[in-house]
């Protein structure tokens, strides 16, 4: 693949779940968990008619990354645009309670998070849902101890529940293929209207909730190019800085105050939302 | 969905596990994993009703240009056309069967 003048063989975002987690780490230290051998397969897609995946579409990994012990979870954004189901979601849950309890017993371990998702698996609607809210309790319980890291380099993006699962990471890392939003551009236009929002008009969407906009708004913490490299770069960077010592979510009363006094008669543009969103998240 | 199973006799014997592709549209996963038995196991789940004589054909054009080993696969198929099933197919065997290969990626 090196010689590929299609594929750019240091892309990240070409990558499978499984080789993003191998570029990530330290060379030779992947150690996969509950591997697709294992056969752990969503019991409920067959039902429904649905063809399966053997890792139902998140991979798991132990490994070191600098030299520190890190827990890696990347999800598969081709298989069910990386929905979670009961399966995968508890894999995620898994992997991060793991690191809990090391670093409970005074063995840091950190955690990755490479997130491309629409959120919940609406095939296995309910079991996502408790799956999302074991994984946001578990990136709580964790970040207390070492930095839980999410990255959004698309091209799926990062939307529904699992969008608030990154904004309780300690930090987030975004590129400008990735997207970060609530609900994803379809369901916006299906409820706004197409005038409002037009969810094929890609220019349009991505200044509002592409990596360059988020990062420019104060939301993310780097804004990095689509290379195996900068995403590693990235990566040690941030477990380098540590705990964060007041998280994102914890200044949520800020941008609630900025929301209250918004007019909403005009259709907002990238440049009020990024105005907006660093005034209120006490930015200068 | 259908669910189908087809049996060669082997003509080899050492595998090592591998995985190759993904359950995305237009694609498939293909899993090989050692078996004790004489005999290639293929058990195949796809998207594509009606799909029973197609996968016949396809195996046996692999089978004379590659001798099948004693194996299980297991393909997951997301309406993969023919060309791309092929590809994958012999992607797997051919992790499968090299030595100090990369298993899964």
């Amino acid at each position: 693949m090196s010689n590929s003048p299609v594929v750019k063989d240091n892309s990240f975002v070409e990558q499978s779940a499984r080789q993003r987690i191998k570029r990530l780490l330290d060379k030779d230290t992947m150690r996969e968990l509950i591997s697709p051998f294992e056969r752990v397969t969503s019991p409920w897609l067959a039902k429904q008619g649905i063809v399966s995946q053997f890792d139902d579409g998140v991979v798991i990994a132990r490994g070191k990354i600098d030299g520190e012990e890190t827990v890696v979870a990347a999800i598969e954004g081709s298989f069910q645009g990386g929905s979670l189901g009961e399966v995968s979601g508890a894999k995620i849950a898994g992997a991060l309670e793991l690191a809990v309890e090391e670093n409970a017993k005074g063995n840091p371990m950190s955690a990755v998070l490479i997130l491309e998702t629409g959120g919940v698996r609406l095939q296995e609607a309910n079991l996502g849902l408790a799956a999302i809210a074991e994984i946001q309790s578990a990136i709580i319980s964790l970040r207390k101890y070492r930095p839980v890291i999410a990255l959004v380099t698309g091209p799926v993006g990062c939307f529904g529940g699992m969008s608030i699962s990154a904004a309780l990471c300690s930090y987030i890392i975004m590129t400008r293929e990735g997207r970060l939003g609530l609900n994803g551009p379809l369901v916006i236009e299906q409820e706004a209207g197409i005038v409002e929002y037009n969810a094929s008009d890609r220019p349009f969407i991505w200044s509002l909730i592409g990596g360059k906009q988020r990062f420019e708004s104060g939301l993310v913490d780097s804004y990095i190019n689509d290379s195996q490299k900068s995403v590693r770069e990235a990566v040690v960077d941030h477990l380098n800085r540590g705990v964060p010592s007041v998280h994102r979510t914890e200044k949520y009363c800020d941008l609630l105050e900025a929301f209250l006094h918004l007019d909403t008669q005009d259709q907002i543009t990238p440049e009020n939302a990024q105005q907006l969103l660093m005034e209120g998240g006490g930015h200068e | 969905m259908e669910t189908l199973h087809f049996q060669r006799r082997a003509q080899e014997n050492h595998v090592q596990p591998t995985l190759v592709g993904c359950v995305g549209s237009g694609d498939l996963e293909v899993m090989i994993e050692p078996s004790d038995s004489e005999f290639s196991d293929i058990y195949i789940q796809t998207s594509t009703a009606g799909s029973e004589v197609r996968w016949q054909q396809i195996i046996d054009q692999i089978t004379p240009v590659i001798p099948l080993p004693a194996m299980r696969m297991d393909i997951h198929d997301f309406a993969a056309t023919p060309g791309v099933i092929r590809l994958r197919i012999e992607q797997a065997l051919e992790q499968a069967t090299s030595v100090g290969g990369d298993k899964h990626e």
